[in-house]
């Protein structure tokens, strides 16, 4: 697939595939807030289908799934770190939120 | 011997070691792409941040871009329809690249200037949006529906990925002229259709994490 001066040939039917596929996971990910889910059921089928997009639109669009290790760990790993900015800030929030109701209600 | 100095400096930096074998532009695009997805990671980090602290209940974004069909409320009618305004120019945009490294130039920049359309659609729409929004009475600093940091959190975010479509149209549109008039015919090398397709494909990457993230949660 990967041809020698580092271009990226691909079928066109695969891009058609993947373009098809992404409508029907924005649809379902649309359906999750139509149809009014909640709880666990609603946080967990829109994490799903965004990474699914997410992973689509990154391997195959930008052809990350052909290109050498060197390049996705380089791409890949570092924005790992935003889930320790995450978990840092998520647990701050939670505790900037107890405060706030003890003291400004 | 290593050369000292200035002279030194430059040549151990650029000493003829490759770790990515790929075209030089085409690393530049990647590594300018991983500091944006840190410019928007830390931008949603913030918004969950807020949302998470605040005590005033969040404004319900399934209600607050809601749009009248007759008389029913579709629920985040206008936002689904820009996820896939969105998604279809990645679609255009990946053939446009299929199309260049089959030396197909002419189809290639015919489907760049389709994918800036709908990117430009695209920010007409989310203008369309703003505009609502700040007839409602939202703003950076407050709104009528509930925590006020809701505004600053819609203006950021939203407002700076319109900036990079925008951006990203300019982009297409410039490269699309120079498929045109044959600019890398002599060459042979099209691989700026690539590097210019990864940059719109982040440009809808970033939205799914938008959509799924502010709009939907």
């Amino acid at each position: 697939m990967d041809t020698a001066g580092g271009q990226q040939q691909h079928p066109i039917s695969l891009y058609l595939k993947i373009w098809a596929l992404l409508f029907v996971l924005s649809a379902l990910s649309y359906g999750v807030d139509y149809f009014h889910l909640q709880g666990l059921w609603r946080w967990g089928l829109i994490l799903v289908f965004m990474m699914l997009k997410a992973g689509l639109i990154v391997a195959v669009f930008m052809h990350l799934a052909w290109e050498r290790l060197a390049l996705i760990y380089a791409i890949l790993l570092p924005p790992l770190a935003l889930l320790v900015l995450v978990g840092l800030m998520a647990s701050e929030a939670g505790y900037v939120h107890l405060t706030r109701l003890l003291f400004f209600r | 011997m290593a050369s000292p100095g200035l002279r030194g400096l430059v040549a151990d930096w650029s000493s003829d070691r490759q770790a990515f074998h790929v075209a030089w532009g085409k690393a530049m695009m990647w590594i300018f792409l991983l500091s944006d997805t840190f410019i928007f990671g830390s931008f949603l980090t913030g918004y969950m941040t807020v949302r998470m602290s605040t005590t005033v209940a969040w404004p319900n974004p399934s209600e607050v871009f809601a749009l009248h069909v007759g008389a029913t409320a579709v629920p985040l009618l206008l936002i689904a329809i820009m996820t896939f305004v969105l998604i279809s120019s990645s679609g255009t945009m990946a053939m446009a690249v299929n199309c260049a490294y089959r030396r197909d130039r002419v189809n290639a920049a015919r489907l760049m200037f389709v994918t800036a359309a709908f990117g430009a659609l695209f920010v007409g729409m989310q203008a369309f949006e703003w505009s609502k929004l700040i007839a409602e009475g939202v703003r950076p600093w407050g709104n009528p529906m509930g925590a006020a940091q809701f505004g600053s959190s819609f203006f950021m975010i939203t407002g700076f990925h319109g900036l990079h479509v925008t951006a990203g149209v300019i982009y297409l549109i410039v490269v699309a002229r120079r498929l045109q008039r044959g600019r890398y015919e002599g060459r042979g090398n099209y691989q700026i259709v690539e590097i210019a397709g990864l940059y719109w494909h982040f440009v809808d990457l970033v939205w799914v994490f938008i959509f799924a993230l502010f709009y939907l949660w």
